[in-house]
């Protein structure tokens, strides 16, 4: 028997693709996190989805044998549903140490993109306007080296320059 | 003697468990720790023998293959688990004299053990994994075990390099999900060796969707360009052990499952010009990072990048020799990039920075820190006669035998980015080394713990010299029995089309 799967459930995969890959795009990382949390249902119903028409328990002797479903898909959306959990759980925190630390939960630039951006701003004359108070430093060599040494002090809290 | 296969997964899961039961009493973790990877190395050396006269299978909870998981040690999975066991022990040993040193101020060490055990285990499932589900569950295992690990402290610094990284991890995961969702319902089964007979039947452009997403989900783990701009940026923040088990391991996870799955699944290699492209880029792109980076953590994992495209080069030509210089340089690398980033972590202690502008002076302060760096520096750039020379010339050998206008051009460009290379690690020697240091540096002495085991993972490399005849054969052997697929697929279904297992009724029971 050839059966095409609920017309229903392929939609709401599809929205649930569309609407997890827009948020994961944004910079707060709870909206990322809205983001995997929809995209990862939308994967787990589509396993769902592709395990075949729906039937009866698939336990033997419950069900006859040409009515039961798939067993296998729905042991693994059970395993992925707990993966998700504790990647959220861990997104969460996460997400909570980052607003402890930085007052927001956006991900920050790269260091070299900072780098770039304080160039940019210094080429253009922005600077002072952007906000990017003290001297640039004279070659770039010295330039990096300040913004790793920015970088490295590990055991402080110290909140990141915005940028915006 | 199937009984050993499991070991490497069991024995870190229980050891974690027991670890964190322990968390505080850190004495006990810590042999807890050492004992249970030095049986894993045991563990994975035996079978490493044993893998060397045919695979060996188990069948998970008796279980008859395709209806269970079975768990494959063939000649590839064992030399990956032995190498593994092997650098995990010694980075271990390494943070192991980094905490009494520290008075384990910068690493939550309750933590740290269990995680880590939790980590080795996830490696070594992906190694053996036989299902493409247990691979999955094999990655996510290394992965939150790595979330962990690099935002250990939970520092500024840390969690915003943390983020990216795990964005980038989950969002490959999900990738990896939809490509596992897809192959059952194309196939209907997930067994890799079921999957070696199903693919070949199944539609060529369906094969060709699920091919391209799995190497997608896994390029993002290996870092093949232009999914390699997360690593560069995340790894150097974390802690010198943790980048370095990262650096060594985690990348060549990405790429066991890429060389695994083109040769068991796919192997008409319809994106091997593809990976060609993608290796001689994912050369390039990073050499060029490399060269403008003054910061010698940075500089190195923008090297690694660079030569994940070698193994990647090494995959895609699809030849016996091409897989086993690939599986050769797999295992150089392993070892050098992790002594590396060990090294650099005894050279941020001496020096009290990475930034190569106010490091100099090295090399008359600490010498033994210098014959420490230089000797796995001169073998990733591929000088003779250290390991990376031999894996290179494999490489470009089975290039030219190869013969295709894609791969001389990519043989020429693995030669561009070796010399680069050198440039890159003679820069790096001339100003952390040689040069005088701006300011004086700090008077310290380094731990003799953490210089053991640094030296142990060096003289580990130069082993991988002096028996590279043996081993070089043996990654020979590997690569012919993944070309050949059937000694792998017939030891899965060791009884027709099924594997050993207690299962009667779907052993027995005609097929619906």
């Amino acid at each position: 028997m050839i059966s095409t799967p609920d017309f229903v459930l392929v939609v709401v995969i599809a929205v649930l693709f569309a609407g997890g890959v827009y948020l994961m795009l944004e910079r707060s990382l709870s909206r990322v996190l809205i983001g995997i949390i929809l995209v990862s249902n939308g994967a787990n119903l589509l396993m769902l989805v592709v395990g075949g028409p729906p039937g009866g328990a698939p336990i033997v002797g419950m069900t006859p044998e040409q009515e039961m479903s798939d067993p296998l898909p729905q042991a693994m959306v059970l395993t992925a549903i707990v993966i998700t959990l504790g990647m959220s759980a861990f997104l969460l925190a996460m997400a909570y140490r980052s607003w402890q630390l930085n007052e927001h939960d956006e991900v920050q630039d790269d260091l070299e993109d900072r780098r770039l951006a304080r160039q940019a701003a210094t080429d253009q004359g922005l600077r002072s306007e952007l906000g990017f108070d003290g001297a640039l430093p004279a070659t770039l060599d010295e330039d990096a080296a300040e913004a790793r040494d920015e970088m490295a002090l590990f055991g402080e809290e110290r909140a990141e320059v915005d940028w915006e | 003697m199937t009984w050993l296969v499991p070991l490497p997964v069991i024995l870190p899961l229980a050891g974690a468990g027991l670890a964190l039961t322990m968390s505080r009493h850190p004495r006990a973790q810590r042999v807890i720790s050492v004992v249970v990877l030095t049986l894993v190395l045991v563990a994975a050396v035996s079978l490493l023998g044993l893998a060397d006269r045919g695979p060996l299978v188990v069948d998970v909870g008796g279980w008859a293959a395709p209806v269970g998981i079975s768990l494959v040690s063939d000649r590839l999975a064992a030399l990956m688990l032995s190498v593994s066991a092997a650098v995990t022990l010694c980075v271990l040993l390494y943070s192991l004299a980094q905490g009494l040193a520290d008075g384990d101020e910068e690493a939550p060490v309750a933590i740290y053990h269990p995680t880590y055990l939790v980590l080795v285990a996830g490696v070594a499932n992906t190694f053996l994994s036989g299902d493409l589900f247990n691979l999955y569950v094999g990655f996510e295992m290394l992965l939150l075990a790595s979330f962990v690990l690099i935002t250990l402290g939970g520092t500024a610094a840390r969690i915003r390099s943390g983020s990216i990284y795990v964005v980038v991890a989950i969002a490959s995961s999900l990738v990896f999900v939809v490509a596992i969702a897809l192959t059952y319902s194309a196939t209907g089964t997930l067994n890799l060796a079921h999957l070696a007979q199903r693919l070949p039947e199944i539609d060529p452009g369906i094969a060709l969707v699920l091919q391209l997403l799995l190497l997608i989900a896994f390029s993002v783990k290996a870092a093949v360009f232009p999914m390699s701009a997360w690593l560069p940026d995340s790894y150097p923040t974390a802690p010198a052990p943790v980048t370095a088990v990262f650096a060594g391991l985690l990348t060549k996870v990405g790429i066991y499952a890429i060389l695994r799955t083109q040769t068991l699944l796919f192997a008409e290699g319809r994106a091997d010009e593809l990976l060609m492209t993608a290796a001689l880029i994912t050369m390039l792109v990073g050499i060029l990072g490399a060269v403008v980076q003054n910061d010698v953590k940075r500089l190195l994992s923008f090297t690694l990048v660079s030569h994940v495209g070698y193994m990647i080069f090494g995959i895609s030509l699809s030849s016996q020799a091409g897989l086993a210089a690939a599986i050769f340089y797999v295992i150089h690398h392993i070892t050098v990039q992790t002594s590396l980033f060990l090294v650099v972590g005894l050279i941020e202690r001496r020096g009290g920075t990475t930034s190569l502008i106010r490091l100099g002076g090295l090399a008359r302060v600490a010498p033994l820190l210098a014959i420490l760096f230089f000797v796995p520096a001169m073998s990733l750039a591929g000088i003779p006669p250290f390991s990376g020379f031999l894996g290179k010339l494999g490489l470009l050998q089975a290039g030219v035998a190869d013969g295709s206008l894609l791969a001389i051009v990519l043989v020429i460009g693995g030669v561009a980015v070796s010399l680069l290379t050198l440039y890159v690690i003679i820069k790096a020697w001339n100003q952390a080394f040689v040069q005088d240091a701006p300011d004086d540096l700090p008077d310290t002495t380094l731990p003799r713990g953490m210089v053991g085991p640094t030296a142990a993972l060096v003289a580990l490399g130069l082993t991988l010299t002096f028996l590279a005849g043996p081993l070089y054969a043996y990654a020979d052997r590997a690569a012919s029995d993944l070309l050949a697929q059937s000694p792998y697929v017939d030891s899965v279904f060791s009884r027709g089309d099924r594997g050993v297992g207690e299962s009667p009724e779907a052993a027995e029971g005609t097929p619906p």
